[in-house]
């Protein structure tokens, strides 16, 4: 065959298999959005499930999925900034170093029904939380820290040299330089990534199963306290988050219209995880023209 | 030498963090009104009459979770002080939580002496059952099959292979596919217990799901499928096959022609306090026994003209 | 005087440096609690089987009967070892070219609307939750199946498909990101000696980027090896080596969450339920292990 010709088939066998994963991709989300998109209404958004009778809703589940993402990301962010900035700033390339960074590996790619049964064991039965959505949050937490690690990581890593230099030039203190001048310029690939880490903690049912549980109690919407046992906000109590919930109406659901609302409940999960990763977009570049333009003003 | 340091301050600090994490999650656990063993043991603190106060916190089966679930909310409009969570879990996770006492009640739909044995017997002993419901359990076809009624033996000759295909019990000539559950399930073990007398092994081939919601569409989308349910998910997308003749109907069951049965069991670790007892009597009250119970597909327990023990043995009542 | 404030502002300096130090060791000491106690538990949960003699070890590794709740209880767990290894294989046969082709599209073909038009794609494919997976494969993978082969659509066919899908992105965005850390010179001499684009391909750039591709296959595969309940969803779950790819097989996440919650703490079968998981665990390190050889060899 001529190089001519195989370069031809080559390419446009290529051009095939990437268009495919295109087509991949629309047909799925096509699926899931035509399926699930005619069931979606406010009501269907705001009011609790049904178990029997047809017509119930999503939305403590709903609540809880977010509730559940910023208890994840309050205990998070903090910890996985302090690591991460450990790891690019202070950490000494050696033994140690080497053996932190494979702990951050294996930890985030370890199963998440690993972390799941984990938690079931220590937080929910030996610490005796319980199914609660602190339970929850503290799981989720296992695999989005070394993620979270990860992102600092990368992110003062590709802060220019030049702006440390700068501040150790001034006499600033380490730590100084690494809150007041890196960590600026770090943040927009940080928030970034802290988005697109949530779009997965979203999403994750596996290990919630095992520790937020699989139920959501009466929720008091007009209660805000957080110590009050039906106020939607007391991390103490059992929660049943978006995912948990399609998992569960399609193995035990009674409901009449048990396979409407699995499919609304997946059309409404890809959708906020679509917005996730339009909310990262948008927040990454506006941060990064704001960076940019106070620049040129200095 | 300074960074060494640091680790050790930290590995201190690490230590009192923890410990002081773990006090305040026992704190935060019993504060919330005894999410655990505590409420168990602490009898509440309005003792007398009506009004009621406490939590409760049930776990275990699937299967039982929507009757305890709608039971309790109705429970909880008559007695605004208490709080019934209710988790599903599992059988198994119900008896575990309940007999460590990190759950007031397990629910579970298989005996505890059936999960908890050999070195575990003590603790199914130390359990009080409460049968709250009866739940019964029909052999379930693909509605192309084309059989009506399935005797004993020839169920048993299908789940253990030795009948393939639909045409050697009377059927269409199309080739049997089973739909099992794990051999864990309670609703296998009663399914076995009852209907087929023996225990089975597993079949090559054969698909086991442990979610009736998932059998049930399988079984309806799967050209010569046979598998279980319990009646309250039978509907035309399924055919239900008699038992030697014996329709699997509400008043079969509750006569104890039908024997495919079992009973749905809330467990309390010894005698419950007054808040779960109250709880579990409102369960068998008229009102939840002809209510939420007949509603939700279960059979009332008070119906049954029957009864059976841990053994099998059934008995007239 | 003003030698104080300057004393002050360095005691300031040192306390900030300090708290600042103990906060970050404090988060990376916890890193490494938690990988030590998980670790713990799981390995101490998973040996108790062994330790205790209820089951032996080579039986289980290597037993192909699992039939748990019968009289003579057995605890083989080589038709779920064999079912992960299988799928998670099969995955990563189907996944990879297609995740290579993707990548080439997005950095050689048409570097700069391929990259816009596959980047959010791919952005997107790895956002959709697991769950979801499972719901489509059951309700569009398995009929398919089931109308165009043998068998019941359910089956090692299934759960690979809906895993390929799944591990796509993780593969194409390791691969893409090789391709474009790939130095300018190396193709622009290949073009020069009059390659085509496709030489150029299969004989500079594939060869040299190799062993960074193979990273994303395999932190593709440990992905699909750990995956539970879109699996568990589409592969019918019997604890048999399957004969054929359209037979119901198991995998060990697949049988964890079947039958996890019907057991009780401490029983034989919840323990070799743990057991799984430890080698879930074990192929875990496994696979950040090969990640690491691949990586070094890459960097050489």
């Amino acid at each position: 065959m001529k190089p001519k010709t195989a370069d031809k088939i080559a390419t446009t066998f290529i051009v095939f298999f990437a268009l495919l994963i295109v087509a991949i991709l629309i047909g799925l989300l096509g699926y899931i959005l035509v399926r699930g998109l005619n069931h979606i209404s406010w009501d269907f958004l705001t009011s609790a499930p049904q178990k029997i009778r047809a017509g119930g809703g999503v939305g403590p589940q709903l609540f809880n999925s977010l509730y559940l993402l910023v208890l994840t990301l309050l205990i998070t962010v903090p910890l996985g900034l302090g690591a991460g900035i450990f790891m690019a700033e202070y950490a000494r390339p050696g033994k140690l170093t080497n053996f932190i960074r494979l702990i951050v590996e294996v930890l985030s790619s370890f199963p998440s029904i690993i972390v799941g049964l984990f938690g079931l064991l220590l937080i929910v039965n030996y610490f005796e939380l319980g199914f609660s959505l602190i339970s929850g949050a503290i799981a989720l937490t296992f695999f989005n820290l070394p993620l979270m690690v990860r992102i600092t990581e990368q992110a003062f890593r590709t802060v220019p040299k030049a702006q440390k230099e700068a501040g150790f030039a001034l006499g600033l203190s380490k730590w100084k330089i690494v809150t007041s001048v890196l960590l600026p310029v770090a943040l927009p690939t940080i928030i970034t990534g802290t988005i697109l880490s949530a779009g997965r903690v979203f999403g994750e049912a596996a290990a919630l199963m095992f520790t937020a549980g699989m139920s959501s109690p009466r929720l008091n919407f007009s209660d805000w306290n957080p110590l009050h046992a039906n106020s939607p906000l007391n991390p103490f109590r059992p929660a049943e988050t978006l995912a948990v919930h399609i998992w569960k109406i399609n193995s035990e659901g009674l409901a009449p219209d048990a396979i409407q609302i699995a499919a609304g409940a997946s059309a409404v999960l890809v959708i906020t995880v679509l917005l996730f990763n339009l909310l990262a977009r948008y927040f990454g570049r506006l941060i990064y023209r704001k960076l940019t333009a106070s620049k040129r003003i200095n | 030498m300074q960074f060494r340091k640091s680790w050790i301050m930290a590995l201190a600090l690490t230590s009192v963090v923890a410990l002081s994490a773990c006090g305040n999650s026992n704190n935060a656990a019993t504060n919330n009104g005894g999410n655990n063993a505590a409420a168990t043991n602490t009898p509440t603190e309005s003792s007398s009459g009506a009004d009621l106060s406490g939590s409760i916190l049930a776990s275990g089966s699937t299967a039982l979770q929507p009757l305890v679930e709608l039971a309790a909310e109705s429970f909880m409009d008559a007695n605004s002080g208490v709080d019934i969570q209710v988790q599903g879990g599992g059988s198994g996770t119900g008896l575990t939580q309940v007999s460590e006492g990190q759950v007031d009640i397990g629910n579970s739909d298989v005996f505890a002496e059936e999960k908890l044995k050999d070195a575990d017997a003590a603790k199914a002993e130390a359990l009080v059952d409460h049968q709250v419901a009866v739940v019964a359990i029909a052999a379930v076809s693909n509605p192309d099959a084309g059989v009506d009624s399935l005797t004993k033996q020839q169920l048993v000759d299908i789940f253990t292979g030795k009948i393939t295909n639909w045409s050697e019990v009377g059927g269409t000539d199309q080739a049997i596919q089973i739909i099992n559950r794990p051999s864990s399930s309670g609703t296998r073990a009663t399914f076995e217990a009852f209907a087929l007398g023996t225990k089975t092994e597993d079949l090559q081939g054969s698909v086991q799901e442990d979610s009736s919601g998932t059998v049930k569409k399988m079984i309806g989308e799967t050209p010569g499928a046979i598998g279980y349910l319990a009646l309250s998910y039978l509907d035309d997308t399924i055919k239900t096959i008699n038992y030697d003749g014996v329709e699997p109907s509400v008043d079969n069951v509750v006569s104890g022609d039908y024997p495919v049965w079992a009973y749905q069991h809330m467990y309390t670790n010894g005698e419950p306090n007054e808040v779960v007892k109250a709880f579990l009597d409102y369960m068998l009250t008229d009102e939840v026994q002809n209510g939420d119970v007949v509603e939700l597909g279960y059979i009332p327990a008070s119906a049954m003209q029957v009864s059976r023990d841990v053994e099998g043995n059934v008995t007239a009542k | 005087m003003r030698g104080k404030t300057n004393k002050k502002k360095i005691e300031k300096h040192h306390i900030e440096d300090l708290v600042g130090r103990i906060y970050m060791s404090f988060c990376v000491l916890l890193l490494i609690v938690i990988i030590v106690s998980m670790v713990y538990f799981v390995a101490s949960k998973g040996l108790a089987n062994f330790i205790s003699g209820r089951v032996s070890l080579s039986d289980f590794l290597f037993g192909t009967k699992w039939a748990p709740e019968a009289d003579t209880p057995s605890f083989g767990a080589l038709p779920f070892i064999s079912g992960s290894f299988l799928v998670t294989l099969l995955a990563a046969l189907i996944a990879s070219p297609l995740s290579i082709c993707a990548a080439l599209f997005m950095t050689e073909i048409v570097p700069g609307w391929g990259k816009k038009l596959l980047q959010p794609v791919i952005e997107l494919l790895s956002g959709i939750p697991s769950v979801v997976y499972g719901f489509v494969g059951l309700s569009v993978i398995v009929p398919f199946l089931r109308d165009t082969f043998p068998g019941q659509g359910i089956g090692v066919a299934a759960g690979a498909l809906v895993l390929s899908v799944m591990i796509l992105p993780t593969i194409t965005s390791v691969a893409a990101d090789a391709l474009a850390s790939l130095p300018q010179n190396l193709k622009e001499s290949s073009f020069a000696l009059g390659a085509t684009r496709w030489q150029t391909i299969s004989r500079v750039i594939l060869p040299t980027t190799m062993p960074a591709i193979m990273t994303g296959v395999v932190l593709g595969m440990a992905r699909a090896f750990g995956e539970a309940l879109a699996v568990q969803m589409v592969i019918g779950n019997a604890p048999f080596v399957p004969r054929s790819l359209f037979e119901s097989a198991s995998t060990l996440t697949s049988v964890i969450t079947l039958s996890m919650g019907n057991t009780t703490l401490g029983s034989t079968l919840n323990n070799a339920l743990w057991s799984m998981a430890l080698v879930l665990m074990l192929m875990t390190f496994v696979f950040v292990l090969l990640v690491r050889m691949l990586e070094r060899r890459n960097k050489i």
